[in-house]
């Protein structure tokens, strides 16, 4: 049994909060540095150019990268010998969030839907978590901005629409959402489970590096299928026309229903900002 | 494709010279504005009260910036999407607003708004905060303070880069996605 004090988990959590604002992960940045060298239209250069100032200011100063530092979303894994003293787990997360939020100087975007008053600290964290065999906690932070969540969709399609329908739903979605996600986005689509579960493995998995090959060949295939359909609308850097649409397309798979083809389409934009902290 | 200077406020003539594609840096005082924002400017207009700030040849930015750290004037503050602005703009143009800041697509009534009261939608780079956070040089809350980074601010910016998406000639810069 690992024991792990509450408020070593809120210092950890502000820490990735502000981190994850300020410092792109390196295969973002490896990715916008391959970008700006490959693109030939002088617009969509431009834009790496400047995303990768922006990047390296936001390292070295004390502003974010982006002034939608997101809601903090966290993928929590707990391993079963895991005890957490002096308050709960929960709390430690969301009060973590708040004082990163606070002390970051990053900006509180969370709000009532219906008086849409901000609710002032950034809170609640949106925290899903995992019961894991062990005895290590993970804690993986995600700032996700409202512009490509709000390009994100859920469908439920037939299953005799299969792998055509999903294709095309994706492809046409990135081809709607246009310039409105930041392109070039990282497109994150959950396949299988059913409505809820779908949503959120399209999430999970945008945490995986871009530069990573799905384990299993044949997914890994699909993966490669989309991305050359997406990049081929050129769309661009910005909606600016341009080879690179979305940096990066990964799928999460899971078993479904009899009657179902669950569908999700989780848009990042190119500010791909999460951090993660293991006790 | 051209490249401007420009002074708020602006004029017809500096708008009817862009063209989509056009890189323009503005100088002088822009208005913050989004969701919240225009919700309640367009309450004022149907009050019959007056608005907190001078639409005559005004640019509305389309931003929520994030606080300002020690030091600084302001925090990161690049673009928000601007289509969830769609519903208000038109009528904001026809008071005198020369023109709109965001990011992403505008719908027709927007586009018609735009070549009928000679007004300009451009465009920032969107996720480059702290980049465009060093054009502004001062920024202060001038009405709905209770609405935090949606607030009302009026900012003092120097060469401010902008691209013309939408000009008041109906040229659009986006690209058409290929659909095969």
């Amino acid at each position: 049994m690992k024991t792990i004090q509450a408020s070593d988990i809120v210092e950890a959590v502000a820490g990735m909060c502000i981190a994850a604002n300020h410092d792109l992960p390196a295969d973002v940045q490896a990715a916008f540095e391959a970008c700006h060298a490959a693109e030939e239209a002088p617009a969509a250069k431009e834009i790496f150019r400047q995303l990768l100032e922006n990047s390296e200011l936001s390292r070295t100063t004390n502003l974010p990268l982006c002034q939608d530092t997101g809601l903090g979303v966290f993928f929590v894994e707990v391993g079963e010998d895991v005890k957490v003293e002096g308050g709960s787990l929960r709390q430690a997360i969301n009060d973590g969030m708040i004082k990163g939020y606070k002390d970051g100087y990053l900006r509180k975007s969370s709000c009532d839907p219906f008086s849409r008053k901000n609710t002032g600290d950034n809170s609640p964290a949106i925290i899903h978590f995992d019961i894991v065999p062990g005895d290590a906690l993970k804690i993986c932070m995600m700032a996700k901005g409202g512009g490509s969540e709000n390009m994100s969709r859920v469908t439920m399609l037939a299953p005799a629409q299969g792998w055509k329908g999903i294709k095309e739903f994706v492809v046409n979605r990135v081809a709607e959402a246009g310039p409105n996600p930041c392109p070039p986005t990282i497109v994150g689509v959950g396949i299988g489970g059913n409505f809820e579960l779908a949503a959120i493995n399209s999430k999970k998995a945008l945490m995986r590096p871009l530069d990573d090959r799905h384990p299993d060949p044949e997914i890994a295939k699909l993966e490669d299928e989309l991305i050359e359909a997406i990049n081929n609308l050129g769309i661009g850097p910005m909606g600016l026309g341009g080879k690179t649409t979305s940096l990066g397309v990964k799928i999460a798979v899971a078993p479904c229903h009899l009657a179902s083809l669950p569908l999700a389409v989780n848009i990042q934009c190119h500010s791909a900002r999460h951090k993660e902290v293991v006790f | 494709m051209a490249e401007y200077h420009l002074t708020t406020p602006l004029s017809d003539a500096d708008v009817e010279q862009l063209k989509s594609g056009d890189v323009v840096f503005v100088s002088g005082h822009i208005y913050t504005a989004r969701d919240a924002a225009h919700k309640r400017l367009v309450e004022t207009l149907d009050a019959g009260k007056p608005l907190p700030f001078d639409l005559k040849g005004a640019l509305i930015y389309y931003v929520g910036p994030s606080p300002a750290p020690p030091g600084r004037p302001i925090g990161a503050a690049g673009p928000t999407t601007s289509y969830r602005m769609d519903t208000y703009a038109p009528r904001l143009h026809s008071l005198g607003l020369k023109g709109s800041i965001g990011k992403g697509k505008r719908n027709d009534a927007v586009k018609d708004a735009l070549r009928e009261f000679k007004a300009v939608y451009l465009g920032a780079t969107g996720g480059a905060g702290a980049l465009l956070s060093q054009r502004i040089t001062d920024a202060k809350v001038i009405a709905y303070e209770d609405l935090g980074p949606e607030a009302i601010r009026e900012l003092t910016v120097k060469d401010f880069p902008l691209l013309v998406i939408n000009d008041c000639h109906g040229g659009e810069l986006y690209v058409k996605p290929n659909l095969g």
